[in-house]
């Protein structure tokens, strides 16, 4: 394999994790916030749908972008209801998302099943394309990916350096002491609930307009539970979690440049991989193999390496609110 | 700032906290505000900071009427209260704790961590802006929150219960800015509390309430009996303590080490014989907590042994510790020891040993009945246990309890319990003493460990400093003890 | 005015049905079908010949056993939702005797039902172990295993167990005559399965009820850390409930290859284990619903196979129509709370 196929590969890495990383960047948000939003399977299911039907019939891919994240919005914004006010389990009513965006995905999209459609069309940035090696990984792409790449640092920029960020953070990890500092503790969680799933609606479209373009039914099936547990790889920072999401992409990559040279039944061996590579990551990243590497970890290497391993969710993770 | 509360009325359920309460508090001068566990001391001051409000009365603000939504409103309009437990973000830097929710008009970081180092060197405080909040102690968040509501503008503030768990080094800084704060920039200053000596001396004046009402206000100094009189009603006098049983050696401890992510137990050796007392003290998170849990078998030991009744236990956990007789109990009733939703005939059923595969409900009703009578729970079999009181459930956690234990492992046995509950407690702590039950107990209440002990252990930085003889020690040098000074 | 208010808490159960009709009803619109024929379809596809109740029947068994299973996991206040592959797994399990072994019927069956049965276990303990020994939530390892379960159906289909006449990718070979369950009367159904879901969930209901056992579990799903003080064994009680959980839909699962179908297919369970999920959540974890809901979902489920063979609709209709019903009830169905929950407001737009 020689250096430009191998540039190549890693450019088609990226452009498949973009999606992936929009959706964790929308979940890390809402989570950070203090809202689990569980839906995520059927809202991009849901959301890729309404993208591509949408730029189907208006020619538009901006508005088939809108359509995506108006559908994820609506999906976080039921859940924010139902956990915020109502004080409902926020699991019970994201799984029920989950399955209901699944079901009418399949019911609504039965008569846009393999049609063709208007996809995002390359964009190479002029000079930057031309840097060797990196110009034609990161600047050879679409917009979805510049997208993608923005939004990390973005999200990362806002949740950990700005006020606004701060009070974000406050309301997921305590908000009865957000609340005596006159954080709108509730309206807050409503906000950046309701904008995560607006990413992950984006993310959907990202799908269905580029990166896996047309419809299928369970077209991105698998994708939002994959998602929600980059986000605890990621340790709730979207640095860490856009790179969970390009190694996942990367041993898909894998998978299928090695699917070539082996027999058809190995194909479902590469299909396991994400799979298996899902539990592994959970069990290391969790307390119960982390703390004890930790304890006999040299003093000096400790901290770096909790910084690594460890991640404490949001302490208010899913609690509903106390009002009094 | 001057305030007036008028005909303050608040009402939680059927519990009256607050019954038609007025006060006046003036500035440049400190008040205290007493009374017991439910007196409504802390509901009263809570209305005041804005963070509930009052179903009927009003607050004023040299002489003006106010309404305050949220705390936020009320420290707009001057007053801001320290909560008993910081209120603070545990996983923010001290700046981001510092920057959150302040009015910034554009001011930089840089610029708001100068802001705050300059006002912490003012009080005589000193704090690093860029550590994490939860390595500091309780006694630094503390001081850290009442730089936020300073530089917040509050013209009074409240301090709820601030000397519980800090050291005595940290109580003489923090009153000597509270001084400061009163007489030479003229605030108004109220420390709620429930300690007498503490309120004599630093209070000008003291309201004290009782059940939620008003029932007085002495000019200070005054003679303590004076106050415990507005404090309480008659009081049952405390029963003598028995002596201790000198039994044999029942806990036997040979360098133990123990090893948490955030904190590492130094070897600790120590003796305890059946029927004695042991008190541990400490501030929060000095390494005593992981002695007693170690004790209990829920945290492993790194190093060393433990004999129970002359026995080595090389494999403790807390599931032999059960079966040998040792019983554990938490600072969190309901979150650790009694389990919401569960009535208390469950309770009985679950904890009893019956190995049939059905239970017979009509036995385990009976049986919690008979408890509820003994150790006097309010409460019916059927009650879920989250709608007792703090006390009751208590009550109800011992009556739990295995009949000869051998050894007792508490928390903050009497934290949140008024004063009966917390007498009738140690009373039956008492009697299991005299049937040779040995007993270790942390709390943050250094009265309670210089009263109730036989033998104290001091901790620091997760070292063992000092082990003695209650008898040979006051509260008072245990506060200063457990400051880390020698 | 309080006459009203009691009037509306009185209809107040029948709110959520009602607007998931409206739903189904305009996406029915929508397309352009007749709604009125929609659900005459559906009506006789799940009760409009006694072959079709059968085949409502039948597809209630394995629904009925992994519900009851969900009701021990969920009382120990686990989500167990890798109970797709544990119904998965169960059918592999009963399919290997079934293809590995010649027995008389009388051995033969039995064997299969408790291959079933362990297959589901096994896989259920492998979810029970992640979380209790590698931390990691049930959701997650459930889901991930799932996958796994599916992803391996589809190998031995494609792999070992291909049918000799060539590799296709739909299924085995059919199973022999006598390893599969007597059907009644030509349908689907196993009158031998259908007893024992009744017995399987009679038995859960008695746990839940009266042991020591549902006792602790009931404990552990309050508040583990309590019950744990207690003297409850968590880590043991939770794959134990998980064990039992994955022994019944492993037998759910047996019984779709061994009456449903006549071979291991691609999507055996076809989602059945969501359903029950769906099932438990809409029954509000209470015992003497559960099993109604049940057939309520494998009524509604079947109609909607029969409105896809009559209108070329998507049978996800019939999911829609359960789905909405159980996001509404778990929105809106306690009314206590939505009241209080809307008082709150306003309260809070008076202050």
């Amino acid at each position: 394999m020689d250096s430009t196929q191998l540039i190549a590969i890693f450019g088609s890495i990226l452009l498949q994790s973009a999606p992936l990383i929009i959706a964790v960047c929308g979940e890390t948000i809402s989570e950070r916030a203090g809202v689990i939003n569980l839906s995520l399977d059927g809202s991009l299911l849901l959301s890729a749908l309404a993208g591509f039907a949408a730029a189907l019939l208006t020619g538009s891919l901006l508005l088939g972008f809108l359509a995506a994240a108006a559908v994820g919005a609506v999906f976080a914004l039921i859940v924010a209801f139902g956990s915020l006010h109502l004080r409902q389990n926020q699991v019970a009513i994201g799984f029920v998302l989950a399955m209901l965006g699944d079901s009418l995905s399949a019911f609504l999209g039965q008569n846009y099943t393999r049609l063709p459609g208007p996809s995002v069309p390359a964009w190479h940035i002029p000079l930057l394309k031309d840097i060797p090696v990196l110009g034609p990984i990161l600047f050879r792409q679409d917009a979805v990916v510049y997208f993608a790449l923005l939004l990390v640092g973005a999200t990362w920029w806002f949740l950990f350096r700005t006020r606004a960020g701060l009070e974000l953070r406050s309301a997921g990890e305590r908000p009865e002491a957000a609340f005596t500092r006159g954080v709108a503790v509730r309206k807050l969680r409503y906000i950046y609930a309701v904008l995560g799933g607006a990413l992950v609606g984006i993310a959907g479209a990202a799908y269905s307009l580029d990166v896996k373009i047309g419809w299928a039914e369970g077209h991105t099936r698998g994708m939002g539970w994959i998602a929600l547990a980059i986000v605890i790889f990621g340790g709730w920072s979207p640095l860490r979690g856009a790179l969970g999401a390009v190694l996942f992409g990367a041993t898909k990559a894998l998978a299928t440049v090695l699917q070539r040279s082996f027999p058809q039944v190995a194909l479902v061996a590469f299909n396991a991989v994400p799979w298996l590579l899902m539990i592994l990551v959970l069990v290391l990243v969790s307390g119960r193999l982390a703390a004890p590497l930790l304890a006999r970890a040299p003093a000096a290497l400790r901290r770096p390496l909790r910084g690594l391993l460890q991640a404490a969710p949001p302490a208010a993770l899913g609690q509903p609110l106390d009002d009094n | 700032m001057q305030v007036q509360l008028n005909t303050i009325h608040k009402q939680f359920g059927s519990l009256v906290a607050n019954d038609e309460i007025s006060v006046q508090f003036e500035p440049g001068r400190i008040y205290g505000l007493l009374g017991e566990n439910g007196a409504g001391k802390s509901t009263l001051m809570k209305i005041l900071s804005g963070y509930q409000q009052p179903d009927r009365g009003e607050i004023v603000l040299n002489g003006a009427a106010q309404h305050f939504a949220s705390p936020r409103q009320a420290l707009a309009a001057g007053v801001g209260m320290l909560y008993q437990e910081p209120l603070d973000v545990p996983v923010f830097t001290v700046l981001e704790n510092f920057l959150l929710g302040r009015a910034h008009d554009g001011e930089r970081p840089q610029q708001s961590a100068k802001a705050l180092t300059q006002l912490a060197g003012r009080y005589g405080f000193q704090v690093d802006p860029h550590e994490h909040t939860r390595e500091l102690s309780m006694g630094e968040r503390q001081q850290l929150e009442l730089l936020r509501l300073l530089a917040g503008g509050a013209e009074v503030l409240i301090l709820d219960e601030p000397t519980t768990g800090i050291s005595a080094e940290q109580k003489d800084l923090l009153f000597a800015s509270m001084r400061t704060l009163a007489r030479e920039e003229g605030k108004t200053l109220i420390l709620v509390s429930h300690k007498l000596d503490e309120v004599q001396e630093l209070c000008d004046y003291a309201y004290v309430l009782r059940k939620g009402r008003l029932v007085g206000g002495v000019q200070l100094p005054c003679p303590n009996q004076e106050l415990v009189d507005l404090m309480f009603d008659e009081l049952a006098p405390r029963p003598a303590r028995r002596q201790p049983a000198s039994g044999d050696v029942l806990l036997h401890l040979q360098h133990i080490t123990v090893r948490t992510p955030r904190l590492e137990l130094e070897p600790v050796s120590l003796q305890l014989q059946a029927g004695q007392v042991l008190g541990l003290a400490g501030l929060e998170g000095s390494g005593q907590e992981l002695l007693l849990r170690a004790c209990a078998g829920l945290l492993p030991l790194s190093g060393g042994s433990l004999r129970l009744g002359g026995q080595p236990q090389p494999d403790w956990d807390y599931p032999r510790a059960r079966q040998h007789g040792v019983a554990y109990l938490a600072a969190g009733r309901l979150e650790e020891g009694l389990i919401a939703g569960l009535t208390l005939t469950e309770h009985m059923a679950l904890v009893s040993n019956a190995h049939g595969l059905l239970v017979d409900w009509p036995q385990n009703r009976q049986l919690a009945a008979q408890h509820i009578a003994t150790y006097q729970v309010v409460g019916q079999p059927e009650s879920y246990i989250e709608n007792l009181s703090g006390g009751n459930q208590q009550r109800f956690l011992f009556a739990m309890l295995p009949q000869n234990l051998k050894l007792i492992l508490m928390e903050h046995p009497t934290r949140g319990l008024d004063i009966r509950s917390t007498d009738w407690i140690w009373e039956q702590l008492d009697q299991r003493r005299a049937q040779g039950t040995a007993i270790i107990f942390l709390s943050a209440d250094l009265d309670e460990i210089a009263a109730r002990s036989d033998q104290i252990a001091v901790f620091s930085g997760g070292r063992l400093l000092r082990s003695v003889p209650a008898a040979e020690t006051t509260a008072d040098e245990l506060g200063h003890l457990i400051g880390g000074a020698l | 005015m309080s006459l009203s208010k009691t009037r509306l808490e009185r209809v107040w159960p029948l709110l959520p049905g009602l607007a998931a009709l409206l739903v189904t009803t305009l996406l029915l619109l929508a397309m352009g079908t007749s709604p009125v024929d929609a659900y005459s379809a559906m009506w006789q596809g799940a009760f409009g010949t006694s072959a079709r109740v059968y085949s409502v029947l039948a597809f209630l068994v394995p629904l009925l056993l992994a519900a009851s299973g969900l009701l021990l996991t969920f009382k120990a206040g686990l989500w167990n939702i890798g109970i797709e592959g544990q119904i998965i797994m169960g059918a592999v399990a009963a399919s290997w005797v079934a293809l590995r072994v010649q027995l008389p019927s009388g051995l033969q069956i039995p064997l299969e039902l408790l291959a079933a049965m362990a297959g589901g276990a096994l896989w259920a303990a492998l979810a029970g172990v992640l979380k209790t020994r590698g931390g990691v939530h049930e959701i997650f390892g459930g889901l991930a295993l799932n996958n796994l379960a599916i992803l391996f159906t589809n190998y031995l289909i494609a792999g070992p167990w291909q049918p000799p006449e060539g590799g296709s990718f739909r299924g085995t070979q059919p199973f022999g005559a006598h390893a599969l369950l007597p059907l009644f009367e030509n349908s689907r159904l196993s009158l031998l399965s259908l007893a024992l879901a009744i017995v399987a969930f009679a038995g859960v209901a008695l746990v839940l009820t009266n042991s020591h056992w549902g006792l602790r579990l009931k404990a552990l799903g309050q508040n583990a850390r309590s019950a744990f003080l207690l003297g409850v064994s968590s880590n043991r009680e939770m794959l134990l409930a998980m064990a039992v959980c994955g022994a019944l839909a492993g037998l759910g699962g047996g019984v779709r290859v061994l009456s449903w179908f006549d071979s291991l297919r691609q999507s055996i369970s076809g989602g059945i284990g969501y359903l029950a999920l769906m099932v438990v959540l809409l029954a509000g974890f209470r015992l003497v619903l559960t099993p109604l809901v049940a057939f309520f979902f494998s009524a509604v489920l079947n109609g909607s196979i029969t409105l896809q063979l009559r209108t070329q609709l998507h049978s996800a209709l019939g999911d829609i129509l359960t789905g909405v019903l159980v996001l509404l009830v778990l929105l809106f169905g306690n009314y206590e709370r939505v009241r209080r929950a809307f008082r709150r407001r306003r309260s809070q737009a008076d202050g």
